[in-house]
């Protein structure tokens, strides 16, 4: 079987966590910095980071009907914490929620703790939380996967999944592994 | 149940700024031209480091107010300086809540013999560092990011050069060491021997490494991170140009593209002047910021 080709987009942001999650579990990895980086991958990945630098990234580099096409076309798409912030309603687009950013407040409230992730076997995920945004809004075909008390932080529909946490700063593969494992099987 | 101000979150936010821009801002409205080029971070400060030069005297924390304004205007996360030495400065920053604390060489030192215990507070810090003993110290010490400290308000990018040539030339020389000359290495480097010999075992610094200090273009942006900095720091660069938020934009633009030749010369075109400069070798000694610090 030919490994997946999996995408990071990198115009800013933890990419290199990702990258080593992924790896582990057997994918390819390729950073995404324009359109033409998206052309044949599998599936692809949005970092956290800034989300303010990287939708004013997107726009310059055109990236934006390129990345609504790549999530519309059915591939897997894993975003975590400002990527779960582009896909929402005032920005990319690609699901029905609204985000609140800095949901928790600054960073002296960034915190760690345990998350039960629906679907995720083997006990609860203990997230990182920097900065973190929370849907405040999502349509009723939207499934939440995940809460911090009342605050919704993981969220799924079809093969789009995003989390307000960071799995790729934990030693805890368990999403990245589900994820790649999505990734039809190439060749 | 939460933890907060966790090592874990604090060297977090400076995973997620890598591959950006980090802009000097003196009040809201450069705060704003910066967060629309694209910065992910502002280092919010009264005088921006060539006006600290020029003016002389006693350079201090700003202003809380100027602070707060900044806050009020961005929402991307806002650092501000402190003293070496000076722990109740960081106090106040952190009463403040900002987002990272800088201790800096930029401002006067505090302290000539203690930097601030990291450790004792809950925002996290960056220190600068001119080799991989000062890095290790820092880190030691609580910094959770460490950067380049260059030689900040020249527009002269071969201190920044040098450091960070310095700090990854150490790192790769502990990777082909045995313990014993770890050992050794730790006592040369005065730093300590568990970090030595975690960065022999990994080959990069526990936190992430940043470059700052003199950076004033595109391509000087691009080659501090092919030299191996995560982000850069930009200070005077920016607000002392002729065109700062096309000079903002671009910055970012060559930060993202920094292994792309084609796009660091786009980046680089029609820009207008560059911000005023000194060469960083014909400063006196008084006037060297690198020197401060330990």
């Amino acid at each position: 079987m030919v490994a997946p080709t999996i995408g990071i987009l990198a115009l800013q942001g933890g990419v290199q966590e990702h990258a080593a999650h992924l790896r582990a579990h057997g994918a390819e990895v390729r950073e995404v910095r324009t359109p033409e980086g998206l052309e044949g991958l599998d599936a692809l990945v949005l970092p956290g980071g800034e989300s303010t630098t990287m939708t004013l990234g997107i726009a310059r580099e055109g990236l934006g009907d390129p990345l609504r096409a790549f999530a519309a076309s059915g591939r897997p798409l894993l975003a975590t914490c400002a990527g779960l912030i582009l896909l929402d309603r005032d920005h990319l687009g690609v699901l029905p929620i609204r985000c609140e950013r800095n949901a928790f407040g600054r960073q002296i409230r960034s915190f760690e703790g345990d998350v039960d992730v629906a679907g995720l076997d083997g006990g609860p995920h203990h997230g990182v939380f920097i900065r973190a945004p929370k849907v405040v809004e999502h349509d009723d075909d939207v499934e939440v996967l995940a809460r911090v008390d009342d605050a919704v932080v993981g969220v799924r529909r079809g093969p789009v999944e995003g989390y307000a946490f960071h799995p790729e700063l934990t030693d805890d593969g368990r999403i990245h592994a589900a994820f790649v494992a999505r990734v039809p099987a190439a060749g | 149940m939460r933890d907060e101000s966790t090592p874990r979150v604090k060297t977090g936010l400076a995973e997620m700024l890598r591959g950006g821009v980090i802009m000097d801002v003196i009040d809201a409205e450069q705060a704003k031209i910066a967060e629309a080029a694209g910065a992910t971070a502002v280092m919010a400060l009264e005088r921006v480091p060539s006006d600290i030069r020029r003016d002389g005297g006693v350079a201090r924390m700003s202003d809380p107010q100027m602070i707060k304004e900044i806050q009020e205007a961005v929402s991307i996360p806002v650092m501000a300086k402190a003293r070496i030495g000076h722990f109740v400065e960081a106090q106040v920053l952190e009463a403040l809540e900002v987002d990272y604390i800088d201790e800096s060489e930029v401002l006067t030192p505090a302290d000539e013999a203690n930097h601030i215990d990291k450790w004792a507070f809950e925002v996290p810090f960056v220190c600068g560092a001119t080799n991989l003993g000062e890095a290790l110290r820092r880190i030691a010490e609580g910094a959770c990011m460490i950067r380049s400290k260059g030689e900040a308000g020249t527009g002269d990018v071969v201190e920044a050069v040098r450091h960070i040539r310095a700090i990854r030339g150490d790192i790769k020389r502990l990777s082909g060491m045995d313990g014993g000359e770890l050992a050794t290495a730790a006592k040369n480097h005065q730093a300590p021997l568990e970090l030595v010999r975690w960065v022999a075992a990994n080959g990069k610094l526990p936190v992430p490494l940043f470059s700052a200090g003199g950076i004033a273009t595109p391509a000087d942006a691009a080659l501090m991170m092919q030299l191996g900095a995560e982000s850069v720091f930009v200070g005077s660069g920016i607000f002392k140009s002729e065109d700062p938020q096309r000079r903002a934009e671009r910055v970012v633009m060559a930060t993202t593209h920094f292994q792309d030749p084609a796009k660091v010369m786009e980046a680089s075109t029609g820009l207008g002047r560059a911000m005023d400069s000194l060469e960083a070798r014909k400063l006196g000694e008084d006037q060297v910021f690198a020197g401060r610090g330990w």
